[in-house]
């Protein structure tokens, strides 16, 4: 170990030039066939099967859906058919599983609410717009305020204010979905880095509460903000029927949210809090910047389940009187008038494909985002 | 080719002006003592090697140094601040303390260029353009500025330990710790790293370096430290050191480093 040069060769790796990758060898479909499905006779006996079994449900779905389903007409050809769908049912409801019994007159300013959010998330989640900060006070601070302003409305400002008990429908899914969503993650961070603190009162806070509310079910969480804050809080300040159970939604999934960023922070290394400390960075700087980025994307699949859940437990306000959209779905398959052999499964169907676009949509995003997180710092 | 020549020994004058102080420091983990009555001072720019068996406590000691360990009697001054509970002390003491550990420990979503300027930036409140500037001073220092746009993850090993010194002198530490820098890279790669440190050696920073690398030491260390079993041993300059070990325990240590 003597005469240390300064230039060390090694330090130099740009001498070599570069080579083509050698030609890919392209297999034809029939050998990946061979390969992947007909290995072997009794995976090829497996593969015949379960294709046929596939083929076999698609043709049900689609001749329930499509071949043999009412596209035309109205009540009178519904309850002639007994085989198909009834889409001219969905139709005439459609407004109301949108909107609810909310004021015809006033339904503009929902969708004037959902279309401002709609632009604002897509603003926010699309990786290569311009200004995501922007979008992100905009979504976050002003949005709430416009979105009350316009859905409630404000006497003064010549929006007559329209009672929460006349809202329903997708309205209420989505705006308790997003509240949910908004709320849940970052106080699951904070539960999660409080019960990893290590102040002992704030540990045990955190820890009682996330498993007091991972311990029993939601639908008991819910009844408990409905019907149970009202006996504890004076009159004046009972929060409204449709935001008791917001902030139960709120609270109770980021319970949840607290432990799937709990496991992220576990798996990130000692030897980052130490560099970090050793660069005189505060805690919250550190957390901020290092610890919560890396373990934030280590969890994203865990996180974006998190959503998904709370989105279909949405349906769950429907019992303490919230006019969900499943629940108007319901209200509207038992109206008389449409008392067609498929009219149930139709709006069923329906809400299942409802629930299923969003559900899908938010997973398609998160594998986006962590292929995105991959080619960013994993070379 | 410059080669690096240490000569300048300084020479130990009054107490106040030492660097590090450590007076009868005494750690444990549990009911392992891990540093039994510690004394060390280290004037400003003297450069430090120790070295000593696995688990003697040498990490422990100068982890203690900037607080990522905390030690339980004795008392640790940096230059001049003692090492109390008091937040805002450590954080004083960790501005003027640079460290670079055995696992690099870089930020591996950041770029290194990111990584350099984070403290600049966050601690030091230095705007980004004056930060990014400093950092790619110290990214040239180190020989990979080329790299300044590149996650730590594309890095060969040399190539990330002399991103983390880059970023630790970004912050123009007083005093640099060492947690053995090159005992996870492959031994061709070792010299890279080795080179960047002798050559940092030359500008008066105070180093405490924990290695196994003897040349190094013979090389650059003003003393070498021996610790054995959470004690310091012996400590006396490379010379004597390695010619003339007066303890059993650094013959027999140095009878196998230098096998
Ligand atoms: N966080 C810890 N908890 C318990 N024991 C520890 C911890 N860190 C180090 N030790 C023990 O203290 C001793 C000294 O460790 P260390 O300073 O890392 O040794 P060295 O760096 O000289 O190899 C070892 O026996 C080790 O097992
Ligand atoms: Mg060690």
């Amino acid at each position: 170990m003597s005469g240390h040069s300064l230039h060390s060769p090694l330090a130099n790796s740009s001498l070599l030039p570069p080579t083509a990758p050698p030609w890919r060898i392209r297999r034809s479909p029939a050998a990946w066939m061979r390969k992947n499905l007909f290995s072997t006779p009794f995976s090829g006996v497996l593969t015949i099967c379960f294709t046929a079994l596939a083929a076999w449900l698609l043709y049900q779905l689609l001749s329930f859906a499509v071949f043999d389903a009412v596209w035309t007409g109205g009540q009178e050809e519904c309850r002639a058919n007994p085989d198909g769908a009834c889409w001219p049912f969905i139709v005439e409801k459609f407004d109301y599983l949108r909107y609810g019994a909310y004021p015809v007159a006033e339904r503009w300013r929902v969708d004037l609410t959902l279309i401002i959010g709609a632009v604002l998330i897509v603003w926010l989640l699309w990786k290569r717009a311009p200004q995501r900060n922007v979008a992100a006070l905009l979504f976050f601070i002003a949005y709430p305020v416009v979105a009350f302003v316009l859905l409630r409305g404000v006497a003064s400002l010549n929006l007559p204010v329209i009672d929460t008990v006349l809202w329903g429908g997708l309205l209420i899914t989505l705006l308790m979905s997003v509240v949910g969503i908004v709320f849940s993650l970052p106080i699951g961070v904070l539960l999660a880095l409080g019960r990893r603190s290590e102040l002992p009162l704030v540990r045990a806070v955190c820890v009682i509460f996330i498993e007091v509310v991972r311990g029993v079910p939601f639908i008991t969480v819910l009844f408990m903000a409905n019907f149970m804050m009202p006996l504890f809080v004076p009159d004046y300040l009972t929060p409204d029927r449709l935001l008791r159970p917001l902030i139960a939604i709120a609270l109770f999934s980021s319970a949840y949210m607290a432990e799937v960023v709990r496991a992220g922070l576990q798996a990130i290394p000692k030897g980052q809090y130490e560099a970090a400390k050793a660069l005189g960075l505060s805690y919250f700087t550190i957390m901020r910047l290092i610890i919560l980025p890396q373990a934030l994307t280590i969890v994203i699949p865990g996180i974006v389940s998190t959503f998904i859940g709370l989105f279909k437990d949405t349906t769950l306000v429907a019992i303490v009187g919230i006019a969900d959209f499943l629940r108007a779905v319901e209200t509207a398959r038992v109206d008389p008038n449409w008392a067609g052999p498929t009219i149930s499964s139709t709006g069923y169907l329906f809400a299942g494909l409802v629930y299923w676009i969003f559900c899908f949509g938010m997973s398609r995003y998160s594998q986006a985002m962590e292929r995105e997180f991959a080619r960013g710092h994993k070379s | 080719m410059v080669r690096q020549t240490v000569s300048a020994r300084r020479v130990v004058t009054s107490e106040a002006a030492m660097a590090i102080e450590l007076r009868e420091v005494n750690k444990w983990f549990g009911s392992f003592h891990a540093l039994r009555d510690i004394n060390l001072s280290v004037s400003p720019g003297e450069r430090i090697v120790i070295c000593g068996p696995s688990g003697s406590g040498k990490s422990t000691m100068i982890r203690c140094i900037n607080h990522l360990e905390e030690h339980q009697t004795g008392e640790i001054i940096v230059n001049g601040r003692a090492l109390t509970e008091d937040f805002r002390k450590i954080d004083e003491i960790r501005r003027d303390v640079g460290m670079v550990f055995q696992h690099f420990n870089l930020f591996p979503h950041l770029t290194v260029l990111d990584n350099c300027t984070l403290a600049l930036i966050w601690v030091r409140r230095m705007p980004r353009k004056a930060a990014e500037e400093v950092a790619r001073r110290y990214l040239d220092r180190v020989r990979i500025a080329e790299k300044a746009h590149s996650f730590p993850g594309q890095l060969s090993g040399g190539q990330q330990q002399r991103a983390a010194i880059a970023r630790a002198l970004c912050m123009n530490p007083k005093i640099m710790l060492f947690d053995e820098p090159t005992s996870s890279l492959d031994p061709e790669i070792v010299k890279e790293v080795l080179d960047t440190m002798v050559s940092l050696a030359g500008e008066g920073r105070t180093m405490l370096c924990v290695t196994h690398e003897m040349g190094f030491a013979r090389e650059v260390a003003d003393r070498v430290v021996f610790m054995d079993r959470g004690e310091i041993v012996e400590a006396n300059t490379p010379h004597e050191f390695f010619g003339n070990p007066r303890s059993g325990r650094a013959r027999q240590f140095l009878a196998q480093v230098l096998k």
